[in-house]
């Protein structure tokens, strides 16, 4: 198992918009370079994308929750 | 309230200290509030009184309706002050505020409400008599959008009726380019959007935009303080703005402001607001939208009026005439406002959050920076990222552009990047310079 972290600090997403459906959840499998999540910065959302692949066993985080940068928001059991 | 009044100010930033200077300067007395993030900030330290109203993402503090009417109950306050952003134009919150027994420094809830809703809004300035941009309810199919299109005149939007914020826009030159692209417009925006339904507008290329301030009170005060032209934009972001618009002849000014003060009194407007037009080239203008609060660019006026707004949206709240009538308001001078954010020009604007290392402001005549940052303060990545408005007076256009110059020269901000850079720039651009700017100029020349 392992933790992919926050590259910014800011408010966390799960979801493109509140309508949508999360980017992963728990089960998912998550390919390098997939958008698992978005960061709001000062109003910009920024993409994190997965950098490896493997099954998501964890969320760290909630919806509009604060985050700082290297903070851990998705655990993969890795492939 | 009369005469001492006890003022919560439901906001941040800079607008926050502008709003707690007004409030000290009328003899109120101030209350802050304040998120995780900006426990040690300027306005709280400045207000008599400061309330935590929760965490620092946006939505569980500043824009938390029940955090903010507990804290206005708490610290016993008279009035509410929304700002800018945030709650300011949300019309169940007004009511909230209104219900919960407190003064709202603002319209009406219910012309939020009408002003806030796009459709609605054109509908009312029709009905008050002020142009609207030629457009058209959703069309069916091609076919139809032909005919509608002729009604209008080319050249032409197509614009997603599920779009917005610039997306989902096609402009189309002529009727055999209409005929070309309409289904197409309308399949992009059907995969785009879940909706593929699509209406027309007129285009105005080369138009400005060009805004009206107004005031109104409760007792038929109805005032309009001239026009800022907010023509330099990116990503329709106001980078910077001017009072007077330049080069704006002198019956169209008059002409604007008349229109803003039919709309006003057409939908019963009070306090302060903003009517939001495009000035096409050949100089018919256009409402746009109405902002129903004080706007980030209102020291611009004050400096050309020498009116303090914020001191006018207190008086009117308490049921107060406005200090001032048609008459008797003038303009002096011109006045340029360049918003200095955290962002770096030169890496297509990426937000920059970090810890200010230095922060020099600069002064000398006609010269005001309003911001709530001092050195050693965090900027935060939680909201917008503006650090100061730089707002120049001078005699004239030039002086105050000048005058800009020198500022930007003397403003010393270290620690993240800044728009600085950009604004040095624009300040001594000889088109900008020689005269007005349609909105589209700074996105077309880089």
């Amino acid at each position: 198992m392992s933790t992919m972290n926050a590259q910014l600090p800011g408010v966390f997403y799960r979801r493109p918009t509140p309508d949508h459906a999360p980017f992963v959840e728990v089960g998912g499998k998550v390919e390098p370079g997939q958008t698992i999540a978005l960061i709001e910065v000062m109003k910009t959302y920024n993409e994190v994308k997965a950098d490896r692949s493997g099954t998501v066993s964890r969320i760290l985080l909630d919806d509009g929750d604060e985050v700082e940068a290297g903070q851990g928001i998705v655990e993969v059991d890795e492939v | 309230m009369s005469g001492r009044g006890r003022i919560l100010v439901a906001n941040r930033g800079e607008i926050a200290v502008r709003v707690v200077r007004a409030c000290h300067a009328a003899g109120h007395e101030a209350v802050a509030v304040y998120s995780d993030a900006d426990k040690n900030a300027r306005w709280v330290e400045l207000a008599d009184e400061a309330v935590h109203i929760g965490g620092s993402p946006a939505a569980k503090s500043y824009l938390n309706t029940d955090a903010i009417l507990e804290a206005a109950k708490y610290s016993e306050v008279d009035a509410v002050h929304p700002g800018y952003g945030f709650l300011s134009e949300n019309a169940a919150f007004a009511r909230a505020v209104t219900a919960a027994g407190f003064t709202f420094v603002g319209p009406p809830p219910e012309v939020i409400e009408l002003m806030g809703d796009k459709a609605s809004a054109r509908t009312a300035a029709t009905a008050a008599g002020v142009p609207v941009v030629p457009g058209s309810r959703p069309v069916a199919d091609t076919a139809d959008a032909l005919r509608v299109a002729e009604e209008i005149g080319y050249p032409i939007l197509v614009k997603a009726a599920a779009g917005g914020g610039g997306r989902g826009i096609r402009p189309v030159r002529d009727r055999a380019q209409l005929e070309e692209v309409f289904a197409g417009a309308c399949a992009e925006a059907q995969s785009a959007f879940g909706d593929g339904t699509a209406y027309l507008e007129r285009a105005l290329p080369g138009a400005r935009h060009v805004e009206v301030q107004l005031l109104a009170d409760e007792h038929g005060g109805m005032v309009h303080l001239f026009e800022r032209d907010c023509s330099v934009q990116r990503r329709r972001q106001k980078l910077l703005e001017e009072a007077p618009a330049p080069e704006l002849p002198e019956s169209t000014r008059r002409e604007l402001g008349e229109a803003a003060r039919l709309l006003g009194n057409h939908v019963g407007y009070r306090n302060a607001g903003t009517v939001e037009f495009l000035v096409a080239p050949d100089g018919e203008f256009y409402f746009i939208e109405m902002n129903t609060r004080v706007q980030v660019e209102h020291p611009i006026t004050e400096a050309i009026t020498g009116v303090d707004l914020v001191a006018e949206q207190l008086r009117v709240a308490e049921g107060q005439r406005l200090s001032l009538s048609q008459e008797s308001v003038s303009h002096r001078g011109a006045a340029v406002e360049l918003r200095i954010n955290a962002e770096d020009p030169d890496n297509d604007f990426t937000p920059t959050p970090g810890e200010i290392t230095a922060f020099d402001q600069p002064g000398g005549p006609g010269v005001r920076v309003d911001t709530a940052l001092t050195r050693g303060d965090r900027i935060s990545p939680f909201y917008d990222s503006l650090i100061a408005k730089l707002v120049c007076w001078g005699a004239d256009r030039n002086q105050a552009y000048a005058r800009a110059g020198q500022a930007l020269r003397e403003f010393r901000i270290e620690g993240v990047a800044s728009t600085i850079p950009l604004h040095r720039r624009l300040v001594e651009d000889p088109e900008l310079l020689a005269g007005p700017v349609h909105t589209t100029w700074l996105e077309e020349r880089s």
